[in-house]
């Protein structure tokens, strides 16, 4: 009974609806209430705000981030540019105004009127850009005539600047305008159109830190747009700066012994996997992206033959020819198959199944040994090793030692290379691998593929004992007020990726090979010897085969094109190594006399600035 | 087969005022596109009207069969709605920095506003049997708040703030019409007052910034603040008389980012005045009083509850969406029912009319 007189009925629950209804009734009332303010109490005021539409949002744009070197010298910064715009709706009347404003910045009026014509679809309340940087002339002359000038307003907008023309730019990368497909894919929450981003090198890569936060202004402004009232400021945040790991003087030195040839240059410190230079050329002038340029100059840019806009030392990808012949030795030795006395005989040829393999050295290195063979860059030696140890086995050892995957250097489009093993040509061939192909790939030819940036990576391991440090291009990242900014995902902290398969041992041997090759007569780098300094290398000399020529290209450009690229890897000292170094010549035919002499002026002015 | 009594008590004042409601919302929608800047946005439209016939084809689904069913269902549509949650978690699609949407062939879905009248159901089931004149006790409200939380932390991770807090307040008010035993409310206070500032010590920087700039929208002026003053002037400019159909200037001028969905209502204020924001603030009015009565005349338990449920809900969103427009609530996410553009939406809307038509034609009905 208890019980039942508890439970909820309907009148019950009727009484509760009442309450309901009463509140629901005041909140309706507080709502018509405000309306009643908004609408005919404050009706005037707000009508009169809405009329001249009055309140507007001014953008504040953050100062980028500064791009220094390792030395703290400056690479990139902002400087004011005087950006100028044109509110149609405040403007009137807006020939005549323009008018007048061509004879200050010095453009006829009739090219400013076909530019505000051509957009139709422009807001009039909206400020619309008529002219970017205008000068700091044209900036007094229209400042002093203001009041002549209705509607006409001038932005100052810092503009990214690159101080030292065409040098790092693959490394620091450029701005340019984001592109509408770039505003929609949603990963640039906080741009607008107009904004600049970073499109490619450190500029992208770490744009988040370097853009900084856009603030704003709510403004009121009267009939002919000017403002009469700040009404709130938020204000913009600076972006970080970044500290590279690269030496200004070294990387200029590097873009100028490239100069005239297509290839790249890299230095890293094996102690640390800090990248000291990275050039690529032919280069390109970071400005005239910020600058904007006409189509012509765009397609120049791109459909030149050399790829001024490829990252070679990052992107490009060449058979890595007797440089592999590290990666041979180290299987070889570590696979027991050979030891530091073991010695083949090369005749100048060698022949297999029904082939004739060519040794460089037509008379050949008569018996040579693991050491000799790779001063001297035997490769009768390196076939009959290769053909010992088969193409798994090398391809192990390859990718072992860091080949055929991304060295995972911050920069987009990072090529991987090709290890090829047997199971991997039947699949993209469907032919079975055959057994003279794996000497090919053991003196580093056939479908072997390596990026320069490998190649140093593998160089500063065998340099400083084994280890395989990831390339770093950032030394430290800092607040504009200079407070060190810490994330592991800025990859700035020396972090190893891997360590050669070899015994020190092994490595001892292979390093002898390397400091002979510069050190003895008849090392294929005797040129890269300086007085002094010790330095170890291996050269390289990779076969071009197979690339397609257009059908226009005459008979110079095609003999051009078939001629080997010059690879050289180098570190030094030899006993304490302080650099190392992979310099590649595009066509550059042979390692020793093109490649070996710029590794080693680049070494010299790197520790001779040591010294001092 | 079909009953013809059914026919006799069918609710035609409800179905009058959704039809009224559905007109002026598809006219005011049409100044809120037509005006602004030229592009795609003209064709919303269409899509609008495409989302109302559908929208009564789903009213009509949900006055067929009896509304006793739903009792039966509850846990059945309830676990749809949140796998359909669960399902945004792992493939919705991105738009505007939440993943509130799930692509099915040509049409995308929200399954948010899907939950609010699971939950509601769930909640009237679970109340129907343990409401009781003393009121509700601790014990008995753990259930009721797992029902609203694991559908709360799923729509606040999307993040879509707006329906999670509004989700909440139907849930909490819900409750409280249930009535809440004194002892329970003393200590829920108790717990709050404790917990909140812990939280709140707990929460990172940002995320107490957002709850700030939230409740102030003043504290952004570049963002919210920004748009409630747009929205202000929008709504305070139309005087007494309006400026007239498609004439509002700041319609016009696009300066509210969300005018055809969140802020639709300033479009309205600013074209038709005091005297036609407050004819369809009287609508509104009617519209709850009718769902309101609804539950005053259904006999069972359940009914009444979910009809009172159902009307709280679309009261909320009136209220939460009017108040935001006018500077008087937070810059929430919340649609204006039958008015603001989306299907989900006026899909969700009809249902709960729907709803409600099922339970006012069956209330003589006994078994």
């Amino acid at each position: 009974m208890g019980e039942y007189l508890k439970t909820a009925d309907s009148d019950w629950f009727k009484q509760r609806l009442i309450v309901v209804m009463y509140c629901v009734i005041a909140a309706f009332v507080v709502l018509i209430c405000r309306l009643f303010y908004l609408q005919v109490i404050e009706g005037e005021e707000f009508r009169r705000l809405s009329e001249n539409n009055c309140i507007r949002l001014q953008s504040i744009d953050p100062q980028r981030g500064l791009i220094y070197d390792r030395n703290r010298v400056l690479l990139v910064d902002n400087r004011p540019s005087f950006d100028l715009s044109i509110i149609l709706k405040d403007a009137k009347p807006v020939d005549d105004t323009v008018e007048k404003l061509s004879g200050y910045i010095k453009v006829p009026a009739d090219v400013l009127m076909s530019k505000i014509k051509k957009c139709k679809g422009i807001s009039i309340y909206k400020p619309f850009l008529l002219k970017r940087d205008i000068g700091r002339d044209a900036l007094a002359a229209i400042e002093a005539h203001k009041y002549d000038l209705p509607g006409i307003k001038i932005n100052v907008r810092p503009r990214r600047h690159y101080i030292n023309r065409q040098i790092a730019a693959h490394l620091i990368g450029y701005l340019s305008k984001i592109s509408s497909d770039e505003l929609k894919s949603g990963k640039y929450p906080a741009c607008r159109s107009g904004d600049f981003i970073g499109k490619f090198g450190v500029e992208k890569a770490y744009g988040a830190y370097l853009r900084g936060k856009r603030g704003g202004r709510q403004v009121e402004v009267n009939a002919t747009g000017q403002v009469v009232r700040i009404l709130r400021t938020v204000d913009a945040w600076p972006g970080h700066n970044i500290y590279l790991t690269i030496d200004l003087k070294l990387q200029q030195k590097a873009e100028k012994l490239l100069e005239g040839v297509a290839g790249a240059i890299a230095a890293i410190d094996p102690a640390t996997g800090e990248i000291l230079a990275l050039a690529s050329s032919p280069s390109f002038d970071q400005n005239s992206f910020v600058n904007g340029m006409s189509h012509k100059q765009w397609h120049a840019l791109v459909s030149n033959r050399f790829r001024p806009m490829e990252n070679k030392a990052v992107q490009g990808e060449y058979p890595p020819a007797s440089i592999y012949k590290i990666v041979t030795a180290i299987a070889g030795l570590e696979e027991g198959i050979i030891n530091n006395n073991t010695t083949f005989y090369c005749s100048g040829h060698y022949k297999f199944g029904d082939r004739d393999f060519r040794c460089w050295k037509k008379r050949g290195h008569g018996n040579v040994d693991v050491v000799r063979a790779l001063a001297e860059s035997c490769d009768v030696f390196f076939y009959q090793l290769g053909q010992k140890l088969g193409i798994d086995r090398l391809a192990w050892y390859a990718k072992a030692c860091g080949l055929g995957a991304p060295a995972g250097i911050k920069l987009d489009q990072e090529a991987s290379g090709l290890i090829p093993t047997a199971a991997w040509k039947k699949r993209r061939t469907g032919i079975a691998w055959l057994q003279g192909e794996t000497l090919s790939v053991a003196i580093g030819q056939g479908y072997n593929l390596v990026s320069p940036l490998q190649m140093l990576v593998l160089t500063s391991a065998v340099a400083n004992g084994g280890i395989r440090y990831k390339p770093l291009i950032l030394k430290t990242i800092e607040t504009s007020e200079g407070k060190i900014i810490s994330d592991d995902s800025l990859h700035t902290k020396r972090k190893i990726t891997g360590k050669l398969p070899a015994s020190r041992q092994t490595l001892e041997i292979v390093k002898k090979g390397l400091w002979q090759a510069v050190n003895v007569r008849k090392g294929t780098a005797r040129i890269a010897r300086i007085d002094g300094i010790a330095i170890s290398g291996k050269t390289g000399t990779a076969q071009v085969v197979g690339r397609q020529q257009d059908e226009d290209s005459d008979e110079e450009d095609r003999a051009f094109h078939l001629k080997p690229h010059a690879w050289f890897v180098a570190f030094a000292p030899s006993d304490d190594p302080k650099i190392a170094v992979v310099v590649i010549v595009e066509h550059g035919e042979h390692g020793s006399t093109t490649a070996a002499p710029i590794a080693r002026e680049l070494i010299r002015t790197y520790l001779g600035k040591l010294e001092t | 087969m079909f009953d013809r009594r059914l026919v006799h008590y069918f609710d035609w004042g409800l179905l009058g005022l959704t039809i009224i409601f559905g007109f002026v919302g598809i006219l005011i929608l049409y100044s809120a596109v037509m005006a602004g800047t030229p592009g795609p946005q003209k064709m919303l439209c269409i899509k609008q009207l495409v989302w109302y016939f559908i929208g009564l084809v789903a009213m009509v689904i949900s006055f067929l069969f009896n509304y006793k069913m739903l009792e039966r269902w509850a846990h059945a549509i309830y676990a749809i709605c949140i796998m359909l949650l669960i399902a945004v978690l792992f493939f919705g699609s991105y738009a505007g920095g939440a993943k509130r949407w799930l692509i099915l062939g040509p049409v995308s879905i929200q399954p948010s506003e899907m939950v609010k009248i699971a939950v509601i159901i769930i909640l009237a089931r679970y109340y129907s049997k343990h409401a009781n004149i003393g009121g509700l006790t601790l014990r008995e409200l753990i259930t009721p708040l797992i029902f609203t939380l694991i559908p709360f932390v799923l729509i606040v991770n999307q993040p879509d703030l707006g329906t999670a807090i509004l989700l909440i307040l139907i849930a909490g008010s819900m409750t409280v019409f249930v009535k809440i035993e004194k002892r329970s409310y003393i200590y829920i206070t108790a717990f709050c007052s404790i917990s909140i500032p812990v939280i709140w010590f707990l929460l990172k920087e940002y995320q107490k910034q957002r709850i700030l700039t939230f409740l102030n929208p003043d504290r952004d002026p570049l963002g919210a603040g920004y748009h409630i003053i747009q929205s202000k002037i929008a709504v305070g400019s139309g005087m007494i008389f309006g400026k007239g159909f498609l004439q509002g200037t700041q319609n016009i001028l696009a300066f509210l980012p969300e005018q055809h969905t969140d802020f639709i209502f300033s479009v309205l204020a600013e074209e038709w005045g005091f005297i036609g924001s407050l004819i369809a603030l009287l609508f509104f009015l009617l519209l709850v009083v009718r769902g309101l009565t609804i539950a005053y005349g259904c006999r069972d338990t359940f009914g009444t509850i979910l009809a009172g449920g159902i009307t709280i809900l679309i009261f909320w969103q009136i209220v939460i969406n009017i108040g935001m427009v006018m500077g008087l609530m937070p810059v929430v996410g919340v649609p204006l029912p039958f008015i603001s553009y989306g299907g989900s939406s006026i899909i969700t809307v009809m249902i709960c009319i729907g709803i409600l038509m099922n339970i006012s034609m069956r209330r003589f009905l006994i078994e």
